[in-house]
Parts: structure tokens; sequence; C-alpha cells
């Protein structure tokens, strides 16, 4: 099995590897990184529970070799949040509106939704669930999941923040 | 105890839950996410045919790549370890982890290899040479039960593995007595529950103190119990973590074989093993379908449309093996009349085994299919004798004066108020508005309708279905417990012994500790013992935490109120009954002066043994065990049990629109009127509720575990397996009923199945509706685009002849 050099940003920070040419991406994340917030549901590109960021735009880690992302900037669920004891805007509502149950889809879905959010200030209804149409989601209906994007997106452009207090962790 | 005008400090308060934080910080723990040093990972090799003796196991080649450490054989497994249970009285219906001697159905596992990484087990196990006989199989239920059958047990002497006809009431004279009836087949093909994250299991056993450590994606009941009886070990040499989070699991969970093979791997090895399923085996060889099953129903009514008793024959096939699946068809006797006043029921349940993946456990354990059944005739009675399908509804409906309510088969409803939800439903839905939008999408030639669904969740589970069906299991505890206690600091700590999946327990404890002791929830510590340290507890079935955890902790917790009570007591010199207890302080009644603080009671309890009353434990510490409200007695001979003490009731109203080309079914509006009691918390149940809904629109539209004549499942990924996508599932919208349920400590009923139970139902009607202009009618689920473009296809051709 041929090995291969690897240099990329993963949340911000600078990582070199050696790895296998058949390490899928998100082996790589989980396994010799050890984010293990990326999921893994089906490995074959369906279901969205691996999903990051990749150079701003959201990829199924299951369907990515390692070796793929040479260079590349990775944001996983880990990097979402501004710091190791907050919460971003787009986490928060999720929590607000219980946007989640078992959260095992939860780290694909954030990243859907903040791959929309990064690209759409103002989504509908149906942005929302086209954003996040490729991630599935077994326990909320996605009905929760729907109003806590749109809850996040009205935040974030500066409408119904979160009353002090009520958001802090 | 409970009544609807009581107040609460925290229950059914919007509060954020407890559990969600971490899953959105990606700090949650699954089991994927644990990694041991030397850990080894296992791969499955598994049966390409249906039905076939394996001639040969060759693992050479595989034992010689590098990193491999073992090759397992199911004749090796069997040697070592007790067969996997099974529900009912069937000596000769074995099964192991790996298939012994033959093969049974598509998919499973017959060798397993261990090795240094997943990866490198996946390419040993391609070297494992398996040689096959193949063998002549059944798939289809009925064909099952044919004389000349293929034998899926040959041992067993039939593919029958249960079946009784059971009365109760005057089903003959009821149906002489009526002037109408409708017969009709329903059929519910096999789907499953497919969470996410698929099963996976770690174990690890230390020699030194004979101890096998597991953490396992598991909801079931007595998983440690039956890990260590299969594995030939005392109970307390397998130790469960229930610390793990687990990645959904809706009843399918119950990866026994796979822990009965990392554990006996991880004992053989001396190393951790780690098995963690991958798509095609989850689909495949994780022996978690669900019910597969054919009704076959007549209704005997009056011409007014009022149902007086029912014949239902219900033929599940649980696939290759038995397991609890057959208990599947012994739940619905608890609510086998549905909502409505049906007065004589005979009810003919059937198992049968075939060369398919077996069935477990599903949300809602055999009542959603039931269901369909159940409301398939009542639109149908509504369509024979020209009645509005809801005023039908109306007229059969159980009325909220005559609860508590004993159907025909001895259970007991509790409490309810169905034509309230129902016309809460319709008048959240407009439904005035529907039938005019419906009209008007019929008028421009298009296909539309509106469904309607009642049912009910029962709830509070205990396992009265387990000696209803086999006579020999006479269990009748179906506890659960819960610890409480306040440590010297004041602060408390809650304790549970299972594991959760979604469910939101941990915010289910603290908000009844803190509702209890009138204290902030948030202060509230909840904390999960492993299976040695853990009070009784069986696990998340049945809709049964709110009720049961939830009665186990206000014990508790009622408990150390009441030793508070006595240390104030004794220290005022008064009587307990002379005292209030106000948000954790103690005071005489009418002076506030003579008041002891919750630190100062604390401080007594924990450090001033000379102020206790005379023999009272020092600290404070409780722990209550619950047995479930009306549990605790066997059935009658003639079948009669109540299985579940409270009764939720849901009424779905849905409107569809179907392309006539595609066959494609678009839900355009969905309303479920729901009421499961008291909400502990609103958020949790209404997630839990649209998460039912989609499921079943799923189970009603998409999802199909398909076999093709040979014995292949057809549907081995999500390319063919279909879960509903956000564009599948429509905007839904609940409404909230409270009947509190007199059983209870809080008023709560069960609700982690709501939705689930009523949505394929209500779809299905809707689908139904639409297609009724065209005189047709389907009963069978799923609807797929491809099934329903069939059936509007055939009757296009039908038109043009």
């Amino acid at each position: 099995m041929s090995q291969h050099d690897l240099v990329c940003t993963v949340n911000g920070k600078r990582r070199s590897a050696r790895v296998a040419a058949r390490t899928t991406l998100v082996d790589f994340l989980r396994d010799e990184l050890r984010l293990t917030g990326t999921h893994v549901g089906c490995e074959h590109g369906v279901c969205g529970a691996c999903s990051v960021l990749l150079d701003g735009a959201p990829v199924r880690a299951c369907l990515l070799l390692a070796v793929q992302a040479d260079g590349a900037d990775i944001v996983t669920v880990e990097g979402l949040a501004p710091d190791a004891e907050g919460l971003s805007v787009l986490q928060d509502s999720f929590w607000e509106l219980h946007a989640l149950q078992c959260g095992y889809c939860t780290p694909g879905m954030l990243i859907a939704a903040q791959a929309l959010l990064n690209a759409n200030r103002a989504p509908t209804e149906h942005d929302i669930r086209d954003a996040i149409g490729g991630n599935l989601c077994r326990c909320t209906g996605y009905k929760q999941i729907v109003d806590a994007i749109a809850l996040a997106a009205e935040r974030l452009r500066g409408a119904n923040l979160p009353q002090r207090g009520s958001d802090a962790g | 105890m409970p009544a609807e005008a009581r107040a609460f400090r925290y229950i059914g308060k919007k509060r954020r839950p407890r559990e969600d934080r971490r899953f959105l910080a990606g700090t949650g723990r699954f089991v994927a996410d644990l990694a041991f040093d030397s850990m080894a990972h296992v791969a499955l090799v598994a049966s390409p045919y249906p039905n076939a003796r394996i001639v040969r196991i060759d693992a050479g080649k595989a034992l010689a790549l590098p990193g491999v450490h073992a090759v397992v054989t199911g004749d090796e497994l069997a040697r070592a370890t007790e067969p996997l249970m099974s529900g009912l009285d069937l000596p000769k219906v074995v099964r192991y982890p790996l298939a012994v001697e033959r093969a049974r159905y598509v998919g499973e596992w017959v060798v397993a290899v261990a090795a240094d990484s997943r990866a490198l087990a996946e390419d040993a196990a391609e070297l494992v040479e398996v040689e096959y006989e193949a063998l002549p199989h059944v798939i289809d239920p009925e064909a099952a039960l044919l004389p000349d059958a293929p034998l899926v047990h040959p041992a067993h002497g039939s593919n029958l593995l249960y079946r009784r006809t059971f009365v109760w009431g005057p089903v003959e004279a009821d149906f002489a007595a009526c002037p109408h009836r409708v017969t009709y087949r329903a059929r519910w093909h096999r789907s499953a529950t497919v969470p996410v994250e698929t099963f996976g299991v770690v174990a690890r056993w230390d020699a030194a103190s004979r101890l096998l450590d597991v953490w396992a994606s598991i909801q079931m009941p007595k998983y440690a119990d039956q890990l260590a009886r299969a594995l030939r070990l005392p109970g307390n040499a397998v130790r469960t973590h229930f610390d793990v989070d687990v990645g959904g699991s809706f009843g399918g969970k119950r990866g026994l074989k796979h822990s009965v093979l990392a554990g006996y791997l991880a004992r053989r090895l001396g190393t951790p093993v780690r098995l963690v399923e991958d798509r095609l085996e989850n689909l495949r060889g994780g022996d978690a379908h669900g019910p597969d099953r054919i009704f076959d129903v007549a209704l005997a009514f009056d011409g007014d449309g009022v149902v007086k008793s029912m014949r239902m024959c219900a033929l599940d096939d649980v696939g290759a093996h038995a397991g609890r699946a057959p208990f599947q068809l012994g739940k619905p006797v608890s609510a086998i009349v549905g909502p409505y006043r049906i007065a004589s029921v005979e009810y003919e349940p059937i198992s049968v085994v075939t060369n398919k993946t077996p069935e477990e456990a599903v949300r809602g354990f055999g009542q959603a299919p039931t269901n369909f059944a159940i409301e398939t005739g009542m639109d149908l009675v509504a369509r024979q004798l020209g009645i509005d399908r809801i005023e039908l509804r109306r007229r059969n409906l159980i009325r909220r004066d005559q609860f508590p309510y004993q159907i025909p088969s001895g259970s007991t409803y509790d409490s309810g108020d169905y034509h309230a939800v129902l016309d809460k439903a319709l008048a959240e839905a407009d439904y005035p508005a529907l039938v005019r939008r419906r009209d008007a999408a019929r008028a421009k030639g298009g296909l539309a309708g509106i469904g309607i669904a009642c049912c009910l969740e029962p709830s509070g589970g205990n396992s009265a279905f387990e000696p209803l069906l086999n006579p020999k299991n006479e269990t009748t505890t179906w506890m659960e417990s819960c610890q409480v206690k306040i440590d010297g600091s004041g602060a408390i700590v809650a304790s549970m012994g299972t594991s959760s999946a979604g469910q939101g327990h941990e915010t289910l404890l603290s908000t009844i500790v803190g509702e209890t002791l009138e204290r902030d929830p948030e202060t509230v510590r909840v904390v999960r013992m492993d299976s040695l340290a853990a009070l009784p507890s069986n696990s998340p079935v049945g809709s049964r935490m709110a009720i049961m955890l939830g009665a186990a902790a206000s014990d508790a917790a009622q408990k150390l109120k009441r030793q508070m009570l006595a240390i104030a007591a004794h220290h005022f010199g008064v009587a307990a009954e002379a005292l209030a207890y106000r948000g954790g302080d103690i005071e005489a009644a009418g002076e506030p002066a003579r008041r002891l603080t919750w630190d100062q009671l604390v401080d007594i309890a924990h450090r001033k043994f000379h102020l206790l009353p005379p023999g009272m434990e020092p600290g404070l510490q409780a722990l209550a065990v619950a047995e479930v409200p009306t549990g605790g007695a066997l059935p009658t001979p003639d079948g009669r049990v109540q299985i579940y003490p409270c009764y939720a009731f849901e009424a779905h109203v849905v409107y569809a629109e179907l392309d006539r080309i595609t066959g494609q079914t678009r839900l355009l509006r969905y309303v479920c009127g729901h009421d499961c009691g008291v909400m502990i918390n609103p958020d949790i149940v209404h997630g839990m509720t649209y998460g039912g809904i989609a499921h079943g629109i799923g189970a009603a539209l998409y999802e199909r575990f398909a076999y093709d004549a040979n014995g292949q499942l057809v549907s081995g990924s999500f390319m063919d397996y279909l879960l509903p996508s956000s564009h599948e599932v429509p905007d839904i919208t609940i409404v909230d009923h409270c009947t509190p349920s007199p059983l209870t400590r809080f008023g709560q009923k069960g609700s982690g199945e709501a939705g689930y139970l009523g949505a394929p139902a209500a779809v299905a009607s809707a689908v139904n509706d639409a297609l009724a202009p065209l005189g047709l009618h389907v009963a069978t689920l799923p609807m797929t685009p491809a099934s329903l473009g069939e059936v509007l296809a055939r009757a296009d051709e039908g038109e043009k002849k």
C-alpha cells in the first residue's frame, strides 16, 4: 500500500501526516487526528453525517481520499465554535430549538447549514431544506432543524438576538 | 394525584434539553469514537445464498496476511457460547452470531475476521474461501406455510413459529347480527428503524479480574444478562457501560449477536475488539429488519357505520430466526381495537420464518402496522356506506365519559378525549379549506386527497406480551430504577442505569428531580451507572421512560424530601406534618423564623450525627424501583391481558397530491393532534413526534427491504433503501392536547413512538382519497412512486380499452 505525504489545515491548525493511499478523509480526521465529531453513517455518500467544509464547500469526507485534501483548508464540527467553552450562533440556535435528538447526524447537519449561511444571509425555508437535503436525520423529521437554521440566519442578521443569560453555556 | 389544574415549576416548560450541548460541540461519545491500544477490528464474511449448506471454510490465506489475528467460524463459536435468546419456546430454532452448518439468509454472517485495522480485516475477509451447497429457499411468508415449502429450520419441522386464535367477546353473534361487513387485505412490507449510526460494540477482557467491559450502541432490556449467559459468564463478569451515546435506535439497536462475537474474540485474543457495522452489514446482516405483515381483516358494522366486531388475522414474516420478533404480534393485543368501541374481536397472530434477514423491534413494536390495518378498514367502511370518513370515526371513537375503558382483549385505556383531539387537528388544518384545495386540484385533473388517521400509542411498557405468547415465561416484573443523592456540598446527583438514543433522559431525570425537590434542574447532575453498579432497568422500550424512570426519579426524590422533613421535625420538636417544604428550605408552618435552609439540612445529614433523628442513616441518598402501574398480572387463559398502563392518542390530517405519471406522492400539509398527557419537556415530545411522523412517511411511501425471487436483498444501500430527506418530509404542525393519566406521578403518558403509529395510516388514507375518483384502492405499503405509478398506468390502460 503506497504511502503519501499530506499537508492541510484543519480547524485553523496546520497538520502534516503520512497516510495510506486508500485512507478516506473521514478516517484520517477521526482515526489519525482523533477529531471524532465528524461521523460515519453510510460510507457511500448518501447520508451526509461525514460532511466537512473543504475550502468552504460542504463535502462528504467518506467519498474523498485523505490525499485529495492535500493543501486544503478543512473545517469540522469541532471548528465551528468560537472557543472551547462557547457555541456559535448556529449551534446555539440548534440548542434553543432542540434541533437534534441522538446527535449523530448533527455535525454534518451543522456543516451543511454553516455552508448555507456563509453563502446566503436570508435563506427561505426552501433554501434551507435544499441545503440540508443531502443530510439524513432519522430523529427529528427536520422541522426543528429547519427552524433553527432560520433562527440562526435571523440572529446573524442582527435581529432577534439571544437574550443575555438564556444563551449562556 | 395528577390534576388538570396542577401547576408545575419546571415540568412542561420550555427548557433547553440537557444533552444537546455536547452533541452540538461535536463532543458526543459514540462507540466508534472509542479507541484503545492494540484494539482489533472485525470484518465479516456474509452468505451470498438465502439457504445453503456450508461445506468447507478455508481461512489459510486470510490468516497468512500480516496483521490478521483471528478467523472465527460458526462451529468454533457454537462450541464456546450458548445460543442467542429466543422469546418463544422454540428449542429447535437455534441462532448463533455466525451461521453454523447452514446459512439461512443472504447477508448472514458466516465468518468473522479480526485484524489490526478494519481495512485489513476486510482485505482478509475477501481471502476467506467458503464453499456452499445451495439449497431451495423460501421468501414469501404465505408460501412458507405450504406443505412442500423448503424448511428454514428443518429440525423444527415447519416454518410456523406461532399461531393462536384469540376470541374476545361474542364475535360470531356480532357478525351474524350486523347487516354490513367489509373484508380486506392490508399489506405492510418490511422496513425498519435504520438509525444513521449503525450498530457498534467494543469489548475488552481483563483476564486478571475476569471481567468483560462492554461499550455498545445498545437499546435493549437485560442486555448485560443475556450477553453474560451467552458467553457462559456469571452476570457480574460483564460490565456494560451505559455512558455511551447511541446514534438513534427506535427499538432496533439490539446487537446481541455482535456483542457475543466481540466478547468472545476479546477473550480469545486478549485485546480489545471492536465491531462496527458498515452500512451493508447493517442493512443486510444486522438482524434488525421490521415487521413484514399480511393482515386479513373483516369488520362487521351497522347501517350507521358503527363497527361492532372485528376479525383480524396477522401473518408476520420474522425472517430466518425468531428472537423477540414474534412478540411484535403480541403488543397490539393491548390496543387491538384502536381508539374505537369495537365490542368483540377475533385475533389470529401467525409467525413464520423465511430465508430473509431476521426481524427486530421497531418503534411501536407492531402497533403501527396494526393501526394501519385498522384505519384502512375504517376508511373502507366509510366508502362502502358513503359516510364521511371523519363522521364515521366520530361515531366509533370512545367518548371521554367512558374512561377508564376496557377493550375486549382485557386492556383498560386510562384516559383520553379523542373527539376533542380530532377536532383540534381538523381546526388547525382548516379542514374545509383543505377540502376546497383538494377539489380545486381535482377540477384541474389532478389527483389529490386528504388522509385521516386516529390511533393509540400504548405506553409505559411492561412485558406481558411475553407470558401471553409464551406460557413458560411468567415475567410480570418490568421495573425501572433511580438513585438520587444530595452530597455534602448540597449538590444533587441522579443516576440511571441505561443508555439513551436521543430521547432526552438526562433532561427528563433532572426536570423531575428538580420539580420534586423544588430545585433548579440545571443544578442536577445526571450520571449513568454501568450495569454492575446500576439498579435494575429495562431500558427505554415501549414508550416507557417518562412514566417509569419518571416514577422512580420522583419516588427517590420524595424519599429525600421526607428524610429532610424528618430531620427538621426532630430539630424543631414538631411533627413533620407541621412543617412546610419550600424550595429546599423547611419551615414551621406559620413561623418563618423557625427555618432550616437546604444547606443546614445537608450539613446535619452529612456531618451532625448528633442532630439526626434516632435511627436515621447519615447522608442524603435514596433509591426507588418502580413497577409498571397496572402491571404484575399474568394473562387470563383466554388471553386477556393488561400490557401497558397508559394510552396516548393522535389524530393525523394530511393533504397529498399525486403525480399521475411518476406516481410520486407529495405531502403538502400535515397536522397531528396529539395527547400524551402532561409533557415533561414539550420540545423533546414534539421532536420525537415530528421524527416519528417522518419515519412513518418513510414506511408509507419509500422504505422497503425488497427481495428478488433468488432471495437477494435488492435494497442494501441508501440508494435503494430510501430514507425520507428534508424534501420528502413536509412542514408538520402538532396540536397539543392534555388529558392527564390518572396512573402516573405527574399525569404523563409515553410519547417516544408518537407520530410513527399513525403516519403510515394517514398517508395511505390520503393516497386512497386521491385514488378514489378513479375507483382505485391500494392497501399495500410502501406506496412507492414505482408501485403507485404502476397502479395508475394500469388504470389508464383499462380506460383506453
